[in-house]
């Protein structure tokens, strides 16, 4: 039940914070953040201090399972296991971030800005729960329009745009993947005469050959355009950078990783066949990802798309690291997906906070902007210095991990992916440079972060020195669940 | 004909006394309220006679008419339908000059002959339903006859409609001069005996000129949009659910009974008309900046989605194409109904710009609108979703796989139109006070807000919770 509860308290939460910022505007606000806040208190109960033998206790640290659409065999089925779980709680932390972050930012319509995100936390955490594969394509799209709405609403000048743009690609794919779902669901049929949706029951389909390969790609192509892969990446830079400072932050830190979440949850260990038949084009892509996300982000000169293009280089890692398809690669696509969250929100809050006080992300009206906001630039280093993937940080260990578990598989990837590392530390620097140093041309004199907005940063900064230095409990927690998505590999 | 016969006749003899007591009480005296509460009445009336019918069902009343489940099960959706429009029509005609009182005896005209059509297996019912509900709709477009876009409209159906007849009946007699039977079943023992198909296929093909009329299908479609535009609104909403869903109710059955679809260049008509229809009507909308019309070219696309279920054939194509039509049936009427009731004494709410901003004016009626367009667009948690998925799901079973994909690229093409006009409700409001002024703000009636409000919780609750209505359309759809 405790599943249930963490959805529906963020969709009566949104609810709620919608019907009384009548009342006032900060009635909104603090609704939203108590009630991100219980939910994460309710999810922290289900945390378990130490590796468990799956084999004693079954996947699932909870499950619940009820009928839903009998017509069809679909069933409300949710289920937690490790990676759920880890996902889950970055969910709630980034939720309540992103709160914080629009505190001053969003004074218009704030009753239904805040339903808004509360429905897109309930949808992201909807996809990371779902163990039907209807209620997955349900959630999928729940938190496609709340989303829709954040940056058409509240967006920047092109929001309509990039709002549009984004819907109709996530749409299409999310289409897609319901006819692959379909499919599936009828070759199941026929081979056990059971209509059925279920996760685990659809795990045991024997999908083979033209097929198999065809279902796969409709799933791959819903999730590769929300991680996002090259060539399917051009919906992001746009939607991230019109979006508000919280619909960035949400889209870079949680929606990008239901792309990932989803190839590990559902791509691979749906077609075990076709994924490791098209790993090496899917390996592929991950490397083209890092480079081209590197090579765009340093010709950028608009601080949100620099940083929107700095999540596909990184997302490409993840790619890459699912379709090698190893322990120690997975391990670092988990690592990889919860340290990008915290850095690029953490990007994103800076450059949100400077266009607070600026009213640009252009960065050429930018620079100089230490000597003004000290405290703000050593933070934006700092980020910088995560992103690039400085040892001691989480980024390092991710990257580092999935660099390992790759190189057994192909050495050149592997040298093509360390090159991304390389770029990273330019595109990076180049970021803080333009930003914060150089001559202040614009004579820029602004007040420096606040007190909730250093609350945000260093929450932030304490968990990715964190996870650099003890990552170990977010490997630990996930560990069973990678060893049952791998489990059917071991005699390959 | 015995007293069996009659009470499982019962609804439709009900609607069809409703309409010559309106007839009635106007000889009496004209007053708007009485005749459409006479109206409601007698039209809920009908729809709790269908539970005298159940019982009896399936029963086949002289050669006409067949009475079963599935005839019931439209028959209830018709004349709810029904309902909802006389609610919107309410108090859009009282801002009007013309005689109102009229409105709902033509009405009521119509919807009987939608139900004659559905519950039709012979030939001879299918075309006295189908002129019984043109003649009603005639009258209807043009009804606010002081407005000459609506007498344009109006003539322009009846000239289509009366020209496509003539190919429906001289298709009809095609078939029947080969099959010697009018009756579906009848005709369709005779094909299986008899090897030569001879003029059974020009004839299927005259029929198709004359029901893809009425579907507005590409390529017979040309009218729709001008006939969207001219028609009063809560005519338009009653074009686009009762009319067509009646033809497309009766088209299942003859599918079904005829086996038409096991005739190889019927069926390769029909995907040609699916597929032509999803891309043309999809594509067409985006240039739309009338709402109207914007929604006639949408309802197009509906119509191939529909055929896409129909065509997959099985039993769970007509599940499908009932889910799909009970939820397209409860989206275009709120869409219809919000534009109804913003619509004012002298002009409709037709252009996209009247819609700005009107999400900080009227927030319920843009938050009703929103729901509506997401639901035609196909979206989770309204109701259109679920219809979607009962078309992919009997798309994919049947393996119609280019069908399948022009509907997942249709639907993409869809998403544009109806997110254009959803950014527009939540723009900004528009700065001068002239541009303000329109909508002007004016109260909703009870009635009407009543019916948008069932139609509100209906879309959402089919969206989240359809087991008790696929439950039901299970239970009364034969496969």
């Amino acid at each position: 039940m405790i599943l249930v509860w963490l959805i529906v308290i963020l969709l009566v939460g949104g609810l709620l914070a919608w019907l009384l910022a009548g009342l006032a505007p900060s009635a909104a606000r603090w609704i939203s953040l108590l009630a991100i806040v219980v939910d994460l208190a309710l999810a922290l109960t289900l945390w378990q201090p130490s590796a468990v033998d799956v084999s004693t206790t079954g996947v699932w640290i909870a499950e619940v399972s009820a009928a839903w659409i009998p017509r069809f065999g679909i069933g409300l089925h949710l289920g937690i296991d490790g990676l759920s779980l880890l996902m889950v709680l970055l969910t709630l932390f980034i939720g309540i971030l992103s709160v914080a972050c629009s505190w001053t930012e969003i004074d218009k319509r704030v009753g239904f800005f805040h339903f808004n995100l509360m429905w897109v936390l309930a949808g992201v955490v909807g996809v990371f729960l779902a163990l039907d594969l209807f209620l997955l394509y349900f959630f999928w799209e729940l938190m496609l329009v709340p989303m829709y709405f954040l940056i058409g609403i509240w967006g920047h000048e092109r929001r309509v745009y990039a709002a549009i743009k984004f819907f109709i690609f996530t749409q299409l794919s999310g289409l897609l993947m319901l006819v692959a779902i379909v499919g599936l669901v009828w070759i199941h049929h026929r081979a056990t005469g059971q209509l059925t949706f279920d996760y685990t029951e659809l795990l045991d389909t024997e999908t083979t050959g033209t097929t198999g390969m065809l279902l796969m790609l409709g799933f791959f192509i819903a999730f590769a355009v929300k991680l996002p892969a090259v060539p399917f990446h051009t919906w992001l830079p746009d939607a991230h950078s019109q979006a508000p400072t919280a619909g960035s932050v949400i889209l870079a830190a949680l929606l990008l990783k239901t792309g990932a979440y989803g190839l590990i949850r559902f791509v691979v260990p749906l077609f075990p066949e076709a994924a490791s038949t098209f790993a090496p084009v899917g390996m592929s892509l991950g490397v083209i990802g890092i480079l081209y996300g590197a090579i765009m982000a340093f010709t950028q000169t608009d601080l949100k798309r620099l940083i929107a293009y700095t999540s596909v280089s990184h997302l490409g890692f993840v790619l890459l690291g699912v379709f090698a398809w190893n322990h120690l690669a997975l391990q670092g696509v988990v690592m990889q997906m919860i340290c990008h969250g915290l850095s690029t929100a953490a990007l994103f809050i800076i450059a949100g906070a400077i266009y607070e006080r600026t009213h640009t992300r252009d960065l050429d009206r930018l620079g100089g902007l230490w000597a003004t906001v000290p405290r703000m630039g050593a933070l934006g280093l700092f980020f910088a210095m995560a992103s690039l993937g400085l040892p001691g940080l989480g980024n390092f260990v991710a990257e580092i991990l999935v660099l390992i578990g790759v190189y057994k598989v192909s050495i050149a990837l592997t040298v093509l992916a360390t090159i991304g590392l390389v770029a990273a530390t330019i595109y990076s620097l180049w970021l803080v440079h333009r930003t914060f140093h150089g001559p202040n041309e614009r004579k820029w004199s602004l007040p420096d972060i606040n007190r909730r907005e250093a609350l945000v940063l260093w929450v932030l900064v304490i968990g990715l020195v964190g996870l650099g230095l003890y990552p170990q409990p977010v490997l630990d927690a996930a560990e069973p669940a990678l060893a049952h998505v791998l489990e059917p590999f071991k005699n390959r | 004909m015995d007293y069996t016969d009659l009470t499982a006749l019962a609804p439709l003899i009900v609607t069809a006394f409703v309409a010559v007591l309106i007839v009635v009480v106007l000889s009496v005296r004209r007053v708007h309220r009485v005749v459409l509460g006479v109206t409601l009445v007698g039209l809920v009336l009908a729809g709790l006679s269908i539970m005298l019918a159940v019982p009896l069902a399936p029963r086949q009343v002289t050669v006409l008419l067949i009475i079963d489940s599935y005839s019931l099960f439209y028959f209830g959706l018709l004349l709810a339908a029904a309902v909802v429009v006389s609610l919107l029509a309410f108090s859009y005609l009282e801002q009007r000059r013309e005689n109102r009182e009229e409105f709902y005896v033509l009405l009521v005209i119509a919807t009987v002959g939608a139900m004659v059509l559905v519950a039709s297996n012979h030939f001879v019912s299918l075309f006295l339903g189908l002129e019984v509900l043109s003649i009603g709709i005639y009258g209807l477009i043009a009804y606010l006859r002081n407005t000459p876009f609506a007498v344009e409209a109006g003539i322009k159906y009846l000239i289509l409609a009366g020209a496509s007849s003539a190919f429906l009946v001289f298709g009809m007699a095609l078939i029947y001069g080969q099959t010697g039977s009018m009756q579906f079943g009848a005709m369709a023992a005779k094909l299986s005996g008899d090897v030569h198909l001879g003029l059974v296929l020009p004839g299927l093909a005259l029929m198709v000129t004359g029901v893809g009329f009425k579907l507005a299908v590409v390529p017979f479609h040309l009218w729709t949009p001008e006939v969207y535009q001219g028609a009063p609104t809560p005519v338009t909403a009653f074009i686009a659910t009762v009319s067509k869903g009646g033809m497309l109710a009766l088209l299942l059955r003859f599918f079904t009974e005829f086996e038409a679809l096991d005739l190889g260049p019927i069926l390769l008509a029909f995907a040609l008309i699916a597929i032509a229809s999803m891309l043309a009507g999809n594509l067409l909308a985006l240039l739309e900046n009338n709402v109207k019309r914007l929604l006639a070219y949408s309802s197009i696309a509906h119509v191939g989605y529909v055929l896409v279920a129909m065509l997959a054939g099985g039993g769970l194509a007509a599940e499908a194409v009932t889910f799909y039509l009970v939820a397209y049936f409860v989206s275009t009427l709120a869409a219809f109904g919000v534009v109804t009731v913003l619509s004012d004494r002298d002009r409709e709410a037709e252009q996209i710009e009247d819609y700005r901003g009107l999400f900080w004016r009227r927030p319920w009626l843009a938050a009703l609108l929103t729901v509506s367009l997401l639901s035609l667009a196909g979206i989770p948690l309204t109701a259109g979703f679920l219809g979607k998925f009962y078309v992919i799901a009997a798309g994919v079973g049947a393996a119609q796989w280019a069908l399948v994909i022009v509907l997942v690229a249709g639907s993409a093409i869809g998403l544009f139109y109806y997110l254009r006009w959803v950014v527009v409700m939540f723009g900004q409001l528009p700065t001068s006070e002239a541009q303000w002024s329109w909508p002007r703000p004016q109260a909703l009636w009870g009635g009407a807000g009543l019916a948008l409000a069932a139609l509100a919780v209906s879309i959402l609750w089919l969206g989240v919770y359809p087991a008790h209505l696929s439950g039901l359309i299970q239970a009364c759809i034969p496969g």
